[in-house]
């Protein structure tokens, strides 16, 4: 049996009326991508707040590492999970290297420890040294994701919350970086749960893809069970991209 | 008389004229800044607040400068010297762009950027001193400069009240019908004005962060 590092149990959520999450039981193994698939509110970014607390669940619970998330101190909890997403909201005002080295330096390690750590996960994401004294606006998109998985990954957290990174991305920066995500994850072993709406992301990445609707989960497998799955939402999504035969993964 | 002759026979007390307007807009600022600024990061992270606080300074920006100094008249160690009260009524008046701007400039942040920091562990003084703050510099630093602005014009009114300043001049002036003694307050009023303006005109663009990503 693997072990769990993040497990939602009976988990509820409710916002203004609206049930947007409902009994969502679903456990992310350690060194697994599990994709969250879904629809526009669908509830899968409530999800993903959930585990960092970003958003208070109403009811059930989430575990992370085998500790209910409300009985982390909130600070330590967040700094244990790498989180990334779509707007990858860099600090505007800080260069490359202040921004990565952000939380290295709020936890005050050295300035030599965090410079050199910085330049190791910059190469890391397939970025130059030398951008490392830019700011974000001279930046192309994919090299600001690129700075925001960097910055995700800063602290060397167990695992990464990861919301859409590559949504904003023109579709070959996107594979580019889709692919070298990827082998980062292998080289790493990090847990990632991964929100997006895009199948093919969903079938190249995910160890395991879970279908959300309407704030419940729908299907939960491998990408070769979910593409000959039976369920009809399922048939659905998948109708939805066309033909599937040119994505099937080659990892 | 002719305005040269008036300003170089009373040089040594227009500066000191000058020097009393500036400590008035000076001290009032510094007041305003100590007040305001909190009073806006307040209303920005309890948005019940916002609505009361808004209204109370936009309530006190609508009094009549003259009648605002009229009403803090019997306030005790306050109405004891004229200097005193117009540096509060100066401060009270500065303190809606303050609390505006600096309300603007921190709900102005990208909320990316927010969740992002969030996300990552910053905890909310961190987010305020190392993101909020530094990305509203520039639109706080605007309303200091508005501030300032309105001050050194308004201190020109404290004189009614003989607070002394610039105002003394045009007040005298006025009474002589003599433009070149107004003159003589009014343009080293006018110069103060502008220096500050050009000045914090100068540090807000410096403060300005890149442009959001």
């Amino acid at each position: 049996m693997p072990e769990a590092v993040i497990e939602f149990r009976d988990v509820e959520y409710q916002s203004s009326g609206r049930e947007v999450l409902r009994q969502l039981n679903l456990t992310i193994h350690r060194g697994e991508i599990l994709v969250l698939l879904g629809r526009s509110g669908s509830g899968k970014t409530t999800a993903l707040k959930l585990v960092n607390r970003l958003l208070a669940l109403s009811g059930g619970e989430v575990r992370v590492e085998g500790r209910d998330v409300r009985d982390w101190n909130v600070i330590e909890l967040r700094r244990h999970i790498g989180y990334a997403i779509q707007e990858v909201g860099l600090f505007p005002h800080y260069t490359v290297e202040r921004n990565v080295g952000l939380i290295l330096s709020l936890e005050r390690l050295p300035k030599e420890k965090i410079h050199a750590r910085v330049q190791e996960l910059l190469r890391l994401v397939g970025l130059s040294p030398e951008i490392s004294s830019r700011y974000p606006n001279q930046l192309s998109g994919g090299q600001r994701q690129r700075v925001g998985v960097a910055r995700a990954l800063a602290a060397d957290p167990p695992m990464l919350l990861m919301d859409e990174p590559f949504g904003a991305l023109d579709p070959l920066t996107r594979s580019d970086l889709q692919r070298e995500f990827l082998s980062l994850q292998q080289k790493l072993g990090k847990t990632v749960l991964f929100v997006t709406h895009d199948l093919h992301e969903a079938l190249f990445l995910g160890s395991r893809i879970a279908l959300l609707e309407e704030g419940r989960l729908v299907s939960l497998g491998s990408p070769e069970q979910f593409l000959i799955s039976s369920d009809p939402l399922v048939k659905k999504y998948v109708e939805a991209f066309g033909s599937v035969a040119r994505v099937r993964r080659d990892k | 008389m002719n305005f040269w002759n008036f300003v170089t026979q009373n040089r040594v007390e227009i500066a000191d004229l000058t020097l009393e307007h500036l400590w008035m807009v000076g001290v009032s600022t510094l007041l305003a800044l100590a007040v305001g600024i909190p009073l806006g990061i307040l209303i920005s992270r309890r948005p019940a607040l916002r609505k009361p606080v808004i209204a109370a300074a936009n309530i006190i920006q609508t009094i009549p400068s003259l009648a605002l100094f009229g009403f803090l008249l019997p306030a005790p160690w306050i109405g004891e010297r004229a200097t005193r009260l117009a540096i509060l009524a100066l401060m009270l008046y500065s303190l809606l762009p303050l609390i505006r701007n600096t309300y603007a400039g921190i709900s102005g942040v990208d909320r990316a950027v927010i969740m992002a920091a969030r996300g990552m562990g910053l905890t909310e003084s961190q987010l305020l001193f190392k993101v909020q703050l530094p990305l509203a510099a520039s639109v706080i630093l605007a309303g200091v400069r508005i501030a300032i602005v309105i001050s050194i014009g308004l201190a020109t009114i404290a004189a009614a009240i003989g607070a002394g300043g610039l105002g003394e001049l045009i007040f005298r002036g006025l009474a002589m019908v003599n433009n070149a003694v107004i003159l003589a307050g009014a343009i080293p009023a006018a110069i103060m004005a502008l220096a500050a303006d050009t000045l914090l005109g100068w540090l807000e663009k410096r403060l300005s962060p890149p442009r959001a990503a």
